[in-house]
């Protein structure tokens, strides 16, 4: 190992006196496609990797143990900030596992909203993934393409929920509020113009030698690797599983809606790249459906359930018992029954899970996260070895890793 | 007198509890009300001795023997179809019952089933890895060091994941408290000016909504405002000073220029209403 020294400048990257051939480089964690705070410590034999030891938690918040320390409703935000790429989809994630712990069911209209909010959020990351997976790869104009069209779902986001990333948009018991006026009409222009830049894309990309060059073969991840990394979403049914918590174990509305699993039989870059452009129309067919759904739902927004949830503002400030209720939900917190459950919903990433112990007190006792990500980051290490420096940065983006929710 | 605090579990605890309050527990039924998970229950008990199993909330729970751990879960991967282990983790149950509970979260893709395995082990005992049928476990069980302290044997690299490597204490466990420990405080003081720095720095502040009275170095005081750094903690505070938080000469804004000129509460007036 090299001295410190200020006349002689000291590389901590990179370590020179090894007797075999071998470099060691450390990728990150400042790394621009790195995708966050990934370390990754890359064994090199001329520029083909040997051995890679992802090094993850530069990013690590606690989020387990706040959860701990805090009250139920208390909790929602700091889900957001786990996959902060899709936020809705964390928040219905987690809003789901509570209702089952408390057993409550969300009114109608609010299940519409919400899987309207997930599918939504799951175009959003996916043309995020698309956008940064593609500048990773060296497609400069697909990143400010699919960078535009991202801001305008946003703007969607937005008039909902007044928040563009961290949405908080989902209540345990169903949703705060209605769709503004107008937006559907939105949300429809939006799909109409993204059908459109989806073909851009796709034109772009597709059958671009280079593109394919880079992601054809590369990061070849078989049915039995996934399955033993406890890999989901994209990565599983990339490697031909059809698979989808949606489709296989349907929670919500989704048994209602009419859509398709795309899988890839290629088990390479290539086929979940075709995944994702695939599934982002399958996820504008959930739309579709869901907007006549919307237009002959009641009105009810959240659950009626004066033991856990706080009733309407109306019945608050006309009802005595109402008031006194929502104070104590406010102040103590709910009390859900003493008991286990495990939720997991598809996240854009993956099969996103909580798992949450309740002993009968406002606060968790165990509130374990099953974040997808930290999985796929996992994989690296057996995945690398074999491939070029240059495809490490495509295996990377390919996989949709984001940190929030590896370190949580 | 200082109050009692139970060290043993700092988990934030509710202020106010009904002495009437029954706790209601989540329905648990038993396994013969679904075919697949009494089949499943019924071919596990052959290969290992089954504690308890019960299905809560649609999916199955089964406790087992912590030294039964390997051989069960072989059998449910490979003869009841359960193919992936999704999660693994433990949770404290050391001030209740001295040990931990171990849980092992399968699913089945083709069963579409969900099982839940769980063993409990004491404080200091070691539970075997399963990284050998399931890799995931590898980062798994790193996790479950990390955050517990608890050690799965023959496993290939037990290293703490999340935390830094030197960091002592396990965050997860209830003894741990949620803003760290003392350890904790002095962990980025000691690391970047060396443990010889400490009585000139002091100890982190760890609590992100920590708010000090006299602290005129990180704490704006708004109308009562002294140059940076002044020590006040004698609580020698001007009573009040003028508020004056723009440019001198004004700022102009806007697209047709507007000068915004500097607020002078010598001139300014309260309004009785609104107008």
């Amino acid at each position: 190992m090299q001295q410190k020294n200020r006349l002689k400048p000291f590389f901590e990257n990179i370590n020179f006196e090894r007797e075999d051939n071998t470099m060691i480089v450390n990728f990150g964690p400042q790394h621009p496609s790195a995708h966050g705070q990934l370390r990754l410590v890359l064994e090199l034999q001329g520029e083909e990797v040997v051995k890679a030891y992802p090094d993850v938690g530069y990013l690590h918040r606690g989020m387990e143990k706040m959860g701990e320390n805090m009250i139920y409703n208390e909790f929602l935000p700091t889900t957001d900030r786990m996959d902060y790429i899709a936020a809705s989809s964390n928040n219905y994630g987690y809003a789901l596992a509570v209702e089952k712990l408390i057993g409550v069911q969300a009114p109608r209209r609010a299940e519409v909203i919400r899987t309207m909010l997930a599918e939504l959020n799951r175009i959003i990351s996916h043309l995020f993934w698309l956008a940064t997976h593609a500048l990773d790869v060296g497609a400069m104009s697909v990143f400010l393409y699919a960078f535009r069209e991202r801001e305008f779902a946003m703007d969607l986001m937005e008039d909902y929920c007044g928040a563009r990333l961290t949405h908080s948009a989902v209540r345990i018991g169903g949703v705060p509020l209605d769709l503004p006026k107008g937006w559907i009409t939105q949300l429809e222009k939006f799909m109409f113009t993204l059908t459109e830049q989806i073909e851009i894309y796709e034109g772009l990309l597709t059958k671009n030698r280079i593109w394919r060059m880079r992601l054809e073969d590369v990061g070849i991840v078989d049915e039995k690797m996934a399955k033993s990394w406890g890999c989901t979403g994209l990565v599983l049914r990339g490697a031909g599983v059809k698979w989808d918590l949606r489709k296989e174990m349907p929670y919500g509305l989704y048994p209602e809606l009419d859509f398709d699993i795309p899988v890839s039989h290629t088990n390479d870059s290539y086929g979940r790249y075709k995944l994702h452009m695939q599934e982002m129309h399958e996820s504008m067919k959930i739309l579709k459906q869901l907007i006549p759904m919307y237009k002959e739902s009641p009105i009810e927004l959240m659950a009626i359930s004066p033991e856990y949830i706080s009733s309407s503002k109306e019945e608050m400030m006309t009802q005595n018992y109402s008031l006194m209720q929502h104070f104590v939900l406010v102040t103590q917190g709910m009390r859900p029954p003493k008991g286990e459950v495990y939720v997991a919903t598809e996240s854009p990433k993956g099969e996103l899970g909580f798992f949450i112990v309740s002993d009968g007190s406002p606060y968790p006792y165990r509130m374990k996260l099953r974040a997808p990500s930290f999985w796929h980051t996992g994989i690296l290490q057996d995945l690398l070895p074999g491939y070029q420096l240059a495809d490490v940065v495509t295996i990377i983006g390919n996989l949709n890793i984001v940190f929030g929710e590896i370190d949580r | 007198m200082r109050a009692y605090q139970n060290k043993k579990d700092v988990q934030k605890k509710s202020y106010y509890n009904d002495r009437f309050y029954v706790t209601p527990q989540t329905p648990k039924e038993p396994i013969f009300n679904d075919s697949t998970y009494s089949n499943d229950v019924s071919s596990l008990s052959k290969k290992v001795e089954i504690l308890e199993s019960y299905i809560e909330l649609g999916e199955l729970v089964v406790y087992i023997k912590p030294q039964d751990n390997i051989e069960a879960i072989t059998h449910l991967r490979d003869i009841m179809a359960y193919d992936m282990l999704m999660e693994l983790s433990a949770i404290d149950y050391i001030a209740a019952r001295g040990g931990f509970e171990i849980f092992y979260e399968m699913l089945s893709t083709s069963k579409r089933k969900r099982i839940r395995v769980k063993t409990f082990i004491k404080q200091d005992q070691a539970i075997e890895s399963v990284e050998p049928l399931f890799r995931m476990a590898n980062w798994s069980e790193r996790e479950m060091y990390d955050m517990f302290g608890i050690k799965s044997n023959n496993h290939p690299f037990l290293k703490r994941i999340l935390m830094p490597d030197d960091w002592e204490g396990h965050p997860l466990l209830k003894t741990y408290p949620l803003q760290g420990d003392e350890s904790a405080q002095w962990y980025e003081v000691d690391k970047i000016f060396g443990k010889e720095a400490r009585d000139i720095i002091g100890p982190e502040q760890r609590d992100d909504a920590a708010i000090e009275r006299y602290d005129t170095t990180r704490f704006s005081r708004l109308g009562h405002e002294v140059p940076f750094a002044t020590d006040i903690r004698d609580g020698k505070e001007p009573d009040h000073t003028p508020l004056a938080y723009q440019e001198e000469g004004g700022v102009v804004i806007g697209k047709s220029p507007r000068l915004v000129t500097k607020f002078d509460e010598n001139e300014s007036v309260v309004l009785k209403e609104r107008r």
